[in-house]
C-alpha cells in the first residue's frame, strides 16, 4: 500500500504547498501583528498588499531590477503602512471595535479604488522573482521559484523575530501590543508603536504580494482578495495572538489546501475558498484559540 | 403635559414618515423608483443584521451569503417549480433563517471577532459554492427568469394592478419592498422593546450576567442569528425578484460588507439611523459616480466617505438622533 | 516639616473619569527624600490622585515637579521627567520575561554604562529577580510581581516613585518586607516616594508625613507621628 504513493509527486505538492503557504504566512503575520495590538482584524491588509505590488510594477517599468524595485517598495510600504495608521486608524482609536472595522473596510475601497485609478485593469505581470529552471534535489524536480518563495518567508519571519526578540524596539513594540497603559507609565510612546506595527504589517503584506503575482501568468487589482482569506484562516489555525501561530498554520494550511485538492479532484481548485473556509469554521469549533493560541477560560 | 407632547411629536413622525413612503414614487422618477426600492433590500437586511449586532453584540461578516439563499431560494423556485416570484417570499425567508439557525449554533462557542471570522468565510467562499451546484443553482450563469420562467415574473408587461390600481412595474417593486420593510421594521421594534428584546440586550451587555439571571444563552443567540436571517433571506428574495436574475457575483463578500456598513452608518442598536443606513449604502456609490466615473474613483471616494463617517460619528447616524433626542426623551420620563 | 518648593507639589488639583469627578481639588507637596503617604478609606480617590500626577487621567490644576510644571502631560513625557509610576495591581508585563520587564523600567534612558549599573544595584536589593530572568513575569506570586514592579521602577533612576497600594493582595510577612525595602532605598539613596495605601499602620510607619483622603478631597494632614497619636482621625479616618 505504501509503495502505491506517488513519493514524488507528494513531496513536490508538499513543496508547492509550502510555497503559497509561505506567501499566505507574510499576510497572516501582518494581520496578527495589527490584531494583537488592537483587537482589529485590518480587512485592507490584502488590498494595501495589491497597491505595494502596483508600485512595484511601476518601478520595473521604470527601469529598475526586480530586487531593486523590491527593497525600494518595501521602504515605501512601510512608509505607507504608518501614514495610513496616523491618518486613518488614529482618529479612531478610541472608538469601539465594530467602528475601527469599518473604517479598515473603508480603507479597503479606499486603497482598491485607487489602485484601479492610478492602474488601468488591464492585466500585467512581475517579471519572476527566481529563476525559472526546476532544480532536483534527492532525485525529484522543485521548482527554484517555490523555494525561494519559502526561503524568503522564512528568511522574513526571522527578521522579524529578532527585531522582536532582541531589539528595543521590539520589545517595546511587545509590551504594548499586551499592556498598553502599563506601557505608557514606563514612557513607552504606544501611539507610535501602533504605527510602527502598521507600518511592519504593510511591508509584510508588500512582500507578500510581491512574489504572489510572478507566480502567476498574470495579474490585476484582484489579486489578493483570495490570499486575505487564506490568510485569515491560517492565523485562525494557528491562533490569531499568536505570531508563530501565523506562520505555521499558514504553512499548514497551504500543505493541506495544495494536497487536498491534487488528491480529491472534486475539490480541486474550484473549492479551495470553502476549504478555507471550513478549516476556519473547523479550527473555531473544536479549539478556537488555534494551534498555538492559550484557550481562555470561557465557560458561560 | 410632557407626556402628551412627546407621544404627539412621536405620532407625527410616524405619520411623516408613511406619507413620504406612500408617495416619494410621484416625485422620483420612474428609474429612481426602482433605485429606491433597491434601498429598500438593503434596508430590510440592515434591519436584521441590526437585530443581530446592535442587540446581541454577535458580528456577522456573512449576511451577504444569507441573502443568496434567499435569492437563490426565490430563483429556484420561479425557475425550476414555476412559481410566482411574489408568493417565493416568505419560503426564502424561512431558508434563510433555517440557515441563520445553523450557524447560530457554533455562534454559541464563538464571540466577537471570532464570530466575525467564522461568517466572513462563509461569505467569501459563497460565491464558489453557487458555482459548484450548478444544477441547483445554474453554476457561473445563475437563473434568469425571463428566460426560464417568464410567466412568473410579476409586472412583465410593464404594468401592475393591485387594488384596482395600475402602476408600473418599478413603482410595484418599491411599493412592496418598502411595505416589507415597514412591516418588518415595525416587527423588530416590537421585538425590541419587548421581553425577548429585554433578553437579547442583557445578552450584549453581559453574557455573565444574563446567565446567571437564568437566560438560556444557547437559545437567545440562536433564535437571534434566525430571525436576523429570516431578514436577509426575505432581503434577498426581493434583489432577485428586482433583477430578476440570480448569479454567485450578485452575492459576493462586498455585499455582506455593505449590510454592515449600513448597519453601522445607520447606528448599531437603534432603529430610526437605520433607514439612513440603508440610503448611504445604496446611493453612496451613485453620488461618487457622479464625482467622477473614472475607473477606481467612486470607489475610492465611497471608502472615503465611509471612513469619515465613522471618524465623525463613530455610533453612526442612530446614535447622533440618540444624544440630539435625550433631552426630549428625559423631560418624557423625569420628573423635574 | 518640608521646605517651601519641595521636589513634587500639587495645587488644586481635579480629576474627572468621564462626567464623574473624582477629585475636587487636592493640594500637597512631596519633599525631596521624603516618604509621604496617601490615605483614606475606598474611593476617597487616592488611585486617582497618582493617576493625575502621572496623567493617566483627565485632570486640571497645578502640578510642578522640580519646579517645572507635568499639569497637561502625556504618561510617557511624565516617566521621562523621573516619575515612576507603579500602578494599582503592579502593573506587570505579564507576558514577558522578568529580565525583559526590567529592562523596559530603563526604556527613556540612553546612558548604556549607568543602565547597567542600576541592573547591577537593583538585583543587589532583589538578588533572587536575577535567577529568575527567563521566568514569564505573569507566572510570578503577588509578592514577587510587586518586588518586580518596584524593581523596574528603580531601573527608570527616578526621583519620585509613585506607589499604589503595594500591599493590595499581599501576606503580612511580604507586605513587610516591601515596606523595609522602602525605607531602605529612601535612607540609603535619597529616593522620594509617595505612597498610596488602604493599609495606614504599615503606611505611618514608613513615612514621614501623610495627608488623609476623603470624597475627592484632603481632610487631614501632618506628620505620620501626630497622626498616629490623635485617636479621633485614627479613628474616623484611618480605621484604627
Amino acid at each position: 500500500m505504501l509503495l502505491a504513493i506517488d513519493w514524488t509527486e507528494l513531496a513536490q505538492q508538499t513543496v508547492i504547498g509550502l510555497s503559497s503557504g509561505g506567501l499566505w504566512a507574510l499576510l497572516a503575520l501582518a494581520i496578527v501583528l495589527i490584531y494583537r495590538s488592537t483587537g482589529v482584524i485590518n480587512f485592507a491588509q490584502g488590498e494595501m498588499a495589491m497597491f505595494s505590488t502596483f508600485i512595484a510594477w511601476s518601478l520595473i517599468n521604470h527601469g529598475l531590477s526586480y530586487w531593486e524595485a523590491f527593497l525600494l517598495t518595501l521602504a515605501i510600504s512601510f512608509a505607507g503602512g504608518i501614514g495610513i495608521e496616523r491618518a486613518v486608524i488614529r482618529p479612531v482609536e478610541r472608538a469601539p471595535v465594530l467602528t475601527i472595522v469599518i473604517v479598515t473596510i473603508g480603507l479597503l475601497f479606499v486603497v482598491d479604488g485607487a489602485a484601479r485609478w492610478f492602474w488601468s485593469s488591464e492585466t500585467r505581470s512581475l517579471p519572476n522573482a527566481f529563476s525559472t529552471r526546476p532544480i532536483t534535489i534527492a532525485g525529484v524536480a522543485f521548482s527554484i521559484q517555490d523555494l525561494g518563495n519559502i526561503a524568503v518567508s522564512l528568511g522574513v519571519v526571522a527578521l522579524l523575530a529578532v527585531l522582536f526578540r532582541f531589539t528595543k524596539v521590539g520589545l517595546a513594540l511587545r509590551a504594548s501590543a499586551v499592556n498598553p497603559e502599563e506601557s505608557r507609565l514606563l514612557g513607552i510612546r504606544v501611539s507610535w508603536m501602533l504605527a510602527l506595527g502598521w507600518g511592519l504589517a504593510a511591508a509584510m503584506g508588500a512582500v507578500s504580494g510581491m512574489l504572489t503575482a510572478p507566480a502567476l501568468a498574470s495579474f490585476d487589482q484582484n489579486l489578493m482578495q483570495p490570499v486575505l482569506l487564506y490568510a485569515l484562516a491560517g492565523a485562525v489555525l494557528g491562533g490569531l495572538e499568536s505570531p508563530l501561530g501565523a506562520v505555521v498554520g499558514s504553512l499548514l494550511l497551504g500543505v493541506f489546501v495544495n494536497l487536498t485538492g491534487t488528491y480529491i479532484g472534486w475539490i480541486g481548485t474550484d473549492l479551495r475558498l470553502p476549504l478555507a473556509f471550513a478549516v476556519i469554521l473547523g479550527v473555531l469549533l473544536v479549539r478556537p484559540s488555534g494551534l498555538f493560541g492559550r484557550p481562555s477560560v470561557r465557560r458561560v | 403635559m410632557n407626556r402628551a407632547l412627546g407621544i404627539g411629536l412621536w405620532v407625527l413622525a410616524v405619520a411623516a414618515g408613511l406619507a413620504v413612503f406612500l408617495l416619494a414614487p410621484h416625485f422620483v422618477s420612474d428609474f429612481h423608483s426602482r433605485d429606491l426600492a433597491r434601498a429598500g433590500v438593503f434596508f430590510i437586511a440592515i434591519v436584521g443584521l441590526n437585530l443581530l449586532t446592535g442587540y446581541t453584540g454577535q458580528i456577522s461578516l456573512g449576511h451577504g451569503a444569507l441573502m443568496a439563499i434567499g435569492g437563490y431560494t426565490t430563483a429556484a423556485l420561479v425557475v425550476h417549480e414555476h412559481w410566482r416570484d411574489v408568493w417565493t417570499i416568505p419560503l426564502a425567508g424561512i431558508a434563510a433563517g433555517v440557515v441563520g439557525f445553523i450557524i447560530g449554533l457554533p455562534a454559541l462557542r464563538l464571540s466577537g471577532i471570532y464570530l466575525a471570522l467564522a461568517t466572513f468565510g462563509f461569505a467569501v467562499a459563497m460565491p464558489s459554492l453557487l458555482k459548484k451546484f450548478s444544477g441547483l443553482t445554474g453554476g457561473s450563469q445563475g437563473l434568469r427568469f425571463l428566460e426560464s420562467a417568464p410567466q412568473q415574473v410579476t409586472g412583465l408587461a410593464g404594468t401592475v394592478t393591485i387594488f384596482g390600481h395600475t402602476m408600473t412595474q418599478n413603482h410595484f417593486l418599491y411599493y412592496l419592498t418598502w411595505s416589507i420593510g415597514i412591516v418588518g421594521f415595525a416587527i423588530a421594534w416590537l421585538i425590541v422593546r419587548g421581553g425577548f428584546g429585554r433578553v437579547v440586550r442583557s445578552v450584549r451587555d453581559s453574557e455573565i450576567a444574563a446567565v446567571s439571571s437564568g437566560v438560556n444563552l444557547a437559545r437567545t443567540k440562536t433564535v437571534s442569528f434566525a430571525i436576523s436571517g429570516v431578514y436577509a433571506g426575505v432581503a434577498g428574495a426581493l434583489l432577485a425578484i428586482q433583477d430578476e436574475i440570480v448569479n454567485p457575483l450578485s452575492f459576493t463578500f462586498l455585499l455582506s460588507i455593505l449590510i454592515l456598513v449600513g448597519a453601522v452608518v445607520g447606528g448599531l442598536g437603534s432603529l430610526p439611523g437605520l433607514v439612513f443606513g440603508a440610503l448611504f449604502v445604496q446611493y453612496l456609490p451613485t453620488i461618487s459616480t457622479h464625482v467622477s466615473t473614472r475607473a477606481g474613483v467612486p470607489d475610492f471616494v465611497y471608502g472615503v466617505a465611509i471612513i469619515l463617517v465613522m471618524i465623525l460619528l463613530p455610533t453612526g447616524v442612530g446614535g447622533l438622533l440618540r444624544r440630539v433626542a435625550r433631552p426630549l426623551t428625559t423631560r418624557l420620563y423625569t420628573r423635574p | 516639616m518640608p521646605e517651601a518648593g519641595g521636589l513634587l507639589e500639587l495645587e488644586g488639583v481635579e480629576a474627572r473619569y468621564g462626567p464623574v469627578k473624582a477629585l475636587h481639588g487636592v493640594s500637597l507637596t512631596v519633599g525631596d527624600g521624603e516618604i509621604v503617604a496617601v490615605l483614606g478609606a475606598n474611593g476617597a480617590g487616592k488611585t486617582t490622585t497618582l493617576r493625575a500626577i502621572s496623567g493617566t487621567v483627565r485632570r486640571s490644576g497645578a502640578i510642578r515637579f522640580a519646579g517645572k510644571s507635568v499639569a497637561g502631560r502625556s504618561p510617557e513625557a511624565v516617566a521621562r521627567f523621573g516619575i515612576a509610576h507603579v500602578p494599582e495591581g503592579r502593573g506587570t508585563l505579564s507576558e514577558l520575561s522578568v529580565a525583559e520587564n526590567l529592562r523596559l523600567g530603563a526604556y527613556v534612558r540612553r546612558d548604556r554604562t549607568s543602565i547597567r549599573e542600576d541592573e547591577r544595584r537593583v538585583l543587589g536589593h532583589f538578588p533572587w529577580l536575577g535567577d529568575r530572568g527567563g521566568q514569564r513575569a505573569g507566572t510570578l506570586s503577588g509578592g514577587e510581581q510587586q518586588m518586580l514592579a518596584l524593581a523596574r521602577a528603580l531601573m527608570l533612576r527616578p526621583r519620585l516613585v509613585l506607589l499604589d497600594e503595594p500591599s493590595l493582595g499581599l501576606a503580612p510577612k511580604v507586605v513587610a518586607e516591601i515596606f523595609r525595602i522602602v525605607r531602605e532605598l529612601n535612607e540609603r539613596e535619597g529616593l522620594s516616594v509617595l505612597v498610596v495605601e488602604q493599609n495606614a499602620i504599615i503606611a505611618l510607619e514608613a513615612a514621614s508625613r501623610a495627608y488623609v483622603l476623603e470624597a475627592g478631597r484632603v481632610a487631614v494632614e501632618g506628620g505620620s507621628d501626630e497622626l498616629r497619636r490623635n485617636e479621633s482621625v485614627r479613628r474616623s479616618y484611618l480605621g484604627y
